[in-house]
């Protein structure tokens, strides 16, 4: 039995999990039409390859990664592009994006893909075709994963696969472990061969105890794993909100702490959600690449499910699946501690969409008026991230940002502990989530007003320039006419110039039979 | 007395050495005051202040020859920097600055450009690209908002349309609920409400 340690804090709010595991993954029909947005990823927006008109095919490219972290985008099914253009897109600003709208023809045509054996390829290649395959991070950061895997000189002795899955409701991971084991061992392989770590180690919540049987089922029967005497081992961790947090896993399963600021890899360690292992083996042993993930579709509904949906899949049809109850008042994208309200249930699902509420009235009460804060620190008691959270909340209203900072603003996780135990109800996380963007609306505005001042002092240098050089031409034109006039006042032939005379001398010293010494000829 | 005396002449000697090796080793070229200033102001170059930039606004600050209320693309939160770093009160934007306008960015209509290099020249910072008789466009990223280029164009092509917001730039708000009369809560159904619940 590993030794497991503990992180500070944490809650234990109801699970609420039975509900969607009760039957296994159902695959959601065709839709009538998808909305695939060209950023689904963190960093940089995917351009568009495609216009509209065009026909694809299932897995064809339709956003090419433009930046450093950027991820690709592609068809999830074969069809004809309608337009490409702003649709509402699940984000909390409410505020639409570009998105690629595709008719599908109904014959899910494949482009040719091309699957390939991981050990006869560099992590490099690896990670440029993940990369090409859009494979980013399913645990709902969607951080591509291609720059997590580029570790460079850093040694990263440990992977862990992420399966603790602490959110309330959730249980799309829970049921892709349950069902696709093999699979998700067989990507930890993958990944690990990447990293070239020496041991895996799957992380999963003691809730979910066929997943764990699972699991280590899947890790006896695989003979790659076996034949390399690796270790791959399943942990069960106790079943604490927010248990899933990276550096809280890596917390509880290693003892080790991230320094703020800092990465898991610079503790040695790297962490990749389990269904993002699942994608990884499917994008390099069947080149396929995530066209498609496993949601949870629950809440107020009456047959809570998970269901295996293409990306640009419109949310009303997976809700119409499960059949919300009447009452439902709106929908929660994500759990119920992290997750955020759809702008409006057309929405497509996403890549990083794990889970989808049905909320009600009944079902989550809107939280009472907001007290004031009376410093009881119950949210100190359960800050994973060992911070202080009315203080953080104090900066907040008093935008005293860079004392925020300087109380680590930027470790926190917006997990909610903390606005789940505040008896005055204030919702905390809203409070550091305004002062994180401010600050980074600040350094944004900085940086650009640092360019403008280089730019404006480069111009003056520049203008001051010209005009000197302006004055040195007129200068020496000056200069230059008053020379020929003094010239043309004296006769000149009388007077050889400075190179006839040289020549002259080096005719004479050739002449007269003397090795000519190359310091004493001083040709012009 | 005279041991005294001779003491106390020693420690000067030595402090006054000590300290004119200071003065020179750490000598600071120029006043270190106005970059501080000009740290904090906002660098559209725009010249609101009636001041040719933002580099000769700070010195005069630093001079004590003008108000740290004179620039608009600062807004109040800049004249607060300023007077927290000089150490002066909160003064609120006078009559004879213009009111501060949301951040803008300067856009030339292209089929009307005649290509006559004049904005080139008023850009303080080089953010028109361009050449006589060739149509100029704008490097977005690169422009302030100053509005400067506005005034020389002779077919008034250029127009200062404010920057949307996108999701790119989009930012969390304060959060701000509406009170309602005090409602009374069943305990007993599902407390698990955060982040998502609040609407």
């Amino acid at each position: 039995m590993r030794k497991l340690y503990r992180f500070h804090g944490g809650i234990h709010p109801p699970s609420n999990k039975m509900q969607s595991t009760r039957n296994g993954i159902a695959r959601a029909p065709l839709p009538a039409k998808l909305i695939v947005p060209l950023q689904q990823h963190a960093g940089e927006a995917a351009k568009p390859v495609v216009q509209a008109g065009d026909h694809v095919l299932k897995g064809q490219l339709i956003g090419m990664p433009d930046g450093f972290v950027s991820s690709a985008v592609h068809a999830p099914t074969s069809g004809t592009i309608a337009a490409i253009d702003l649709q509402l897109i699940a984000h909390p600003s409410g505020l639409p994006n570009l998105c690629a709208t595709l008719i599908p023809d109904g014959k899910d045509e494949w482009v040719e893909i091309k699957p390939v054996d991981y050990r006869s390829h560099s992590s490099d290649d690896l990670q440029q075709l993940l990369r090409m395959a859009g494979v980013v991070g399913l645990g709902g950061a969607a951080f591509p994963s291609d720059i997590k895997l580029r570790t460079g000189k850093q040694k990263i002795t440990t992977l862990i696969l992420n399966g603790a899955e602490c959110e309330p409701y959730i249980t799309c991971d829970d049921m892709l472990m349950r069902e696709r084991a093999a699979e998700i061992v067989q990507g930890a392989e993958i990944l690990r061969f990447m990293l070239d770590a020496t041991e895996v180690l799957i992380g999963v919540e003691d809730n979910k105890p066929e997943a764990i049987a699972a699991l280590q089922q899947a890790i006896s029967a695989d003979s790659a794993v076996l034949e390399q005497n690796r270790r791959h081992e399943v942990v069960a961790i106790p079943t604490i909100y927010p248990g899933g947090g990276a550096k809280q896993l890596i917390r509880v399963i290693t003892g080790l702490e991230v320094p703020s600021g800092k990465l898991p890899t610079d503790v040695g360690v790297q962490c990749f959600n389990v269904a993002t292992a699942w994608s990884v083996y499917r994008a390099l042993v069947y080149g396929e690449p995530l066209l498609s993930r496993v949601i949870t579709i629950t809440g107020n509904v009456r047959h809570a499910q998970n269901y295996e949906v293409l990306i640009g899949t419109p949310i009303d049809e997976l809700v119409a699946l499960s059949e919300a109850l009447p009452d439902t008042d709106h929908y929660i994208m994500g759990g119920p501690m992290m997750g955020m309200p759809l702008p409006a249930v057309h929405v497509p699902a996403v890549k990083a969409t794990n889970c989808i509420i049905a909320a009600s009235a009944k079902l989550f009460p809107p939280p009472p008026p907001a007290m004031p804060c009376i410093r009881c620190t119950r949210c100190v008691e359960v800050c994973p991230a060992e911070l202080q959270p009315q203080d953080l909340y104090w900066f907040a209203q008093s935008k005293e940002f860079g004392r925020a900072q300087v109380f680590s603003l930027f470790d926190c996780i917006e997990c909610g502990a903390c606005s789940y135990v505040c008896p005055s109800h204030i919702p905390l996380v809203q409070y550091y989530r305004f002062s994180k963007s401010e600050i980074r609306a600040r350094e944004h505005d900085k940086q650009l007003a640092d360019q403008a001042r280089e730019r404006h002092e480069f111009r003056e240098h520049r203008i001051e320039r010209e005009k000197r050089e302006k004055a040195d031409k007129l200068a020496a034109r000056e200069k230059a006419t008053q020379t020929a006039k003094l010239a043309s006042s004296q006769p000149s032939a009388t007077q050889p110039t400075e190179l006839e005379a040289s020549r002259a001398h080096i005719r004479e010293v050739a002449q007269s039979g003397t090795e000519p010494n190359a310091t004493e000829i001083d040709i012009p | 007395m005279l041991s005294a005396l001779l003491v106390m002449a020693a420690i000067a000697i030595v402090l006054g050495a000590v300290l004119g090796f200071a003065a020179i080793k750490f000598h600071t070229e120029g006043n270190p005051l106005v970059d501080k200033i000009d740290a904090v102001l906002p660098q559209t170059q725009c010249g609101q202040c009636s001041y040719p930039g933002c580099k000769p606004y700070a010195t005069a600050i630093a001079a004590g020859e003008a108000d740290i209320n004179r620039c608009p693309p600062g807004g109040e939160e800049g004249i607060q920097k300023l007077a927290d770093l000089l150490g002066v009160e909160f003064k609120p934007f006078g009559s004879d600055t213009a009111a501060p306008k949301p951040k803008s960015v300067a856009y030339i209509d292209e089929s009307t450009c005649i290509g006559c290099t004049l904005c080139i020249q008023a850009c303080p910072v080089d953010a028109i690209a361009g050449a006589a008789k060739q149509m100029h466009t704008i490097i977005a990223v690169e422009c302030t908002g100053c509005e400067l280029c506005v005034a020389p164009c002779p077919v008034d092509c250029i127009s200062m349309p404010v920057i949307e917001e996108k999701i790119s730039n989009w930012k969390w708000k304060y959060p701000l609920y509406a009170l309602n009369a005090a409602q009374t809560t069943d305990q007993t159904t599902d407390q698990t409400t955060a982040t998502g619940a609040v609407r």
